[in-house]
């Protein structure tokens, strides 16, 4: 596989949510370059039918009876969060409409 | 100050839970400034939890850790108490709520003082990537104490508590314990619930204990083991027997000194773990060599699943419910802001790294590729366990390295993790117990593993190499 670029990691690093400088990316290219290469004893496996395992143990899910149960404190799960209003978690605009 | 003398002590009335915790800050007192251990202490809510255990010992209850101080790795959640992952992103947080090993602890008369520092996220084998700064080794101040629980190792080997918490993703307690001459205990997935520990990597995260001694932490993990309800991945039974195997010995038993587990490391680490194999055939057991090439390729599988979970668990940092928050224009550019802000390189390094390996083009050739490599590995370990029932290896290639030796370089940081990774990709289990020293007369840790459930032959086989070191 061709060396990991810097476009592949600006567009990683949006994906992410993560802002990176110019010197940043190059460093962080170089780095997760080497990292990549590293992995490339995996790629040239061949593991055609293998199966994937996700989980050590397989994953089953786990239910409960529905019955109202005491939860988690809404002043305190409240009083972390930057900002509230109305008894909600409160965020900046999210599309571009006016107030 | 060892942790089963303590509690029979408390509970016998010779001495106070009160004074235990007192001297115990006090040791906290003389070296945390130099080694930055804990990162938020609450001596005051110690000393009066403390006071709660003499109360209930003056009632009859008999606690197995009656009074005994105890560290907790800063990932797992203490209501009320600061709780930061090592990150500027969680700066100032407190959980609404306590993990499920913190309850068990303090059900059992442990007293937690703080919480100890630990790599960002536990994203790394140094304790250097935390945001408040690298813990340093209590027996030598210029090296690393490992990591990613660092801070967990160190509180122990420093002498202010007798027992700690840490987690292990993909060595996170057995390096460290073998950098700073401890007991490390990397459990079964799923025997310790993990309902209150910060995900790292979900299907690799364990919970573990720090001891100087086999038998204190065969106590703690006791405890804190057994099915929890609210953790889905908590194995059904309850916990296991441990501490009335701990003299079982190794008689009979079929020991696989693993090749690929000690390839490329030190000379006097490969010397220590033909020692321990010699010994353990001394004491009985039939010792051969084993070979399981697939353990190779661990670290190149570990390093794109643990990115690839990582990358999805941190997704919750994004500046709305808790934690920190830099303002932007909408909502887009505050979440940007936040996690810019907020994460530092080694967990942007992850992030990346995972969200690239999920990324489509990719994920066959990284992602996909790396669960296959997972299920040959699992696959060869059950090969040898159908062999031999426990395997004998090095914990780490080195003794504790000097601080700032690995952090310009990612992955020779990576490979500090090469003989521990096999376990957490397996969900089984394994201890690193000290024996013998190296450079500097530093101390080396020898690794035993075993399959899922081995935990109670394990640390019997562990009691006998510390034994035989004199401890």
């Amino acid at each position: 596989m061709a060396r990991l670029s810097r476009d592949e990691v600006a567009k990683v690093a949006r994906l992410a949510r993560i802002e990176l400088d110019e010197v940043e990316l190059e460093r962080f290219t170089d780095q997760l370059a080497q990292v990549l290469e590293h992995a490339a004893d995996l790629e040239a496996l061949d593991l055609a039918g293998v199966a994937p395992t996700a989980h050590p143990h397989g994953l089953v899910n786990v239910v409960r009876d529905d019955e109202v149960r005491a939860s988690l404190d809404r002043a305190e799960v409240l009083a972390q969060a930057p900002d509230v209003a109305e008894d909600r978690f409160a965020v900046p605009r999210i599309i571009g409409e006016a107030p | 100050m060892n942790a089963l003398e303590v509690a029979a002590s408390v509970r016998a009335g010779a001495t106070s839970a009160v004074a235990v915790v007192a001297e115990s800050l006090e040791r906290v007192a003389a070296r945390n400034e130099e080694l930055n251990v804990f990162v938020h202490l609450d001596a005051e809510g110690a000393l009066a939890a403390a006071a709660r255990v003499d109360e209930r010992v003056a009632t009859g209850e008999a606690m197995p850790l009656a009074g005994v101080p105890v560290a907790l790795k800063d990932n797992l959640c203490v209501r009320g108490q600061p709780t930061t992952a090592g990150s500027r992103i969680l700066a100032g947080w407190r959980p609404p709520y306590d993990a499920t090993v913190v309850e068990r602890l303090a059900a059992a008369g442990a007293v937690a003082l703080g919480k100890v520092n630990m790599d960002e996220f536990a994203m790394g084998s140094s304790t250097e990537t935390s945001a408040y700064g690298p813990t340093r080794n209590p027996l030598d101040p210029t090296r690393v104490p490992g990591g990613s629980s660092g801070g967990s190792a160190a509180a122990v080997a420093a002498g202010m508590v007798p027992v700690a918490l840490g987690s292990d993703t993909g060595g996170s307690i057995r390096q460290p314990a073998a950098l700073c001459g401890l007991v490390g205990v990397k459990p079964t997935y799923g025997l310790v619930s993990r309902y209150g520990l910060i995900a790292f990597a979900s299907s690799l995260d364990q919970i573990g204990p720090f001891a100087a001694t086999v038998a204190e932490a065969a106590l703690v993990l006791q405890v804190i083991a057994g099915h929890d309800p609210l953790d889905t991945t908590s194995l059904p039974e309850p916990a296991p027997e441990l501490s009335a195997h701990l003299d079982d010995g190794v008689a009979g038993r079929r020991v696989g000194l693993c090749r690929e587990l000690v390839e490329g490391a030190e000379p006097e680490v490969v010397a220590s773990v033909h020692r321990a194999a010699e010994v353990l055939a001394g004491a009985g057991a039939t010792v051969e060599e084993v070979s399981i090439p697939e353990l190779k390729l661990g670290l190149s599988a570990y390093y794109l699943i643990a990115p690839a979970e990582a990358s999805s668990n941190l997704a919750r940092y994004d500046g709305v419910r808790y934690g920190l928050r830099v303002d932007g224009a909408d909502v887009e550019a505050m979440n940007v802001a936040t996690r810019t802000v907020g994460f530092g390189d080694e967990v942007k390094r992850r992030v990346m790294l995972g969200t690239y390996a999920l990324s489509a083009g990719y994920y066959d050739a990284y992602y996909g590729q790396a669960l296959k490599v997972r299920t040959r590995m699992i696959e060869a370990f059950a090969r040898a366990y159908a062999r031999v029932d426990t395997l004998l290896g090095a914990t780490a290639p080195s003794v504790a390295f000097a601080l700032g030796a690995k952090t310009k370089d990612p992955l020779a940081m990576y490979l500090s993790d090469v003989f521990t990774i096999p376990t957490n990709l397996a969900g089984e289990a394994a201890v690193s117990v000290p024996f013998g020293t190296g450079e500097a007369g530093l101390p080396i840790g020898v690794q035993l593993l075993g399959p899922a459930r081995s935990e109670a032959r394990l640390l019997a086989a562990a009691r006998v190499l510390e034994a035989e070191a004199g401890r």
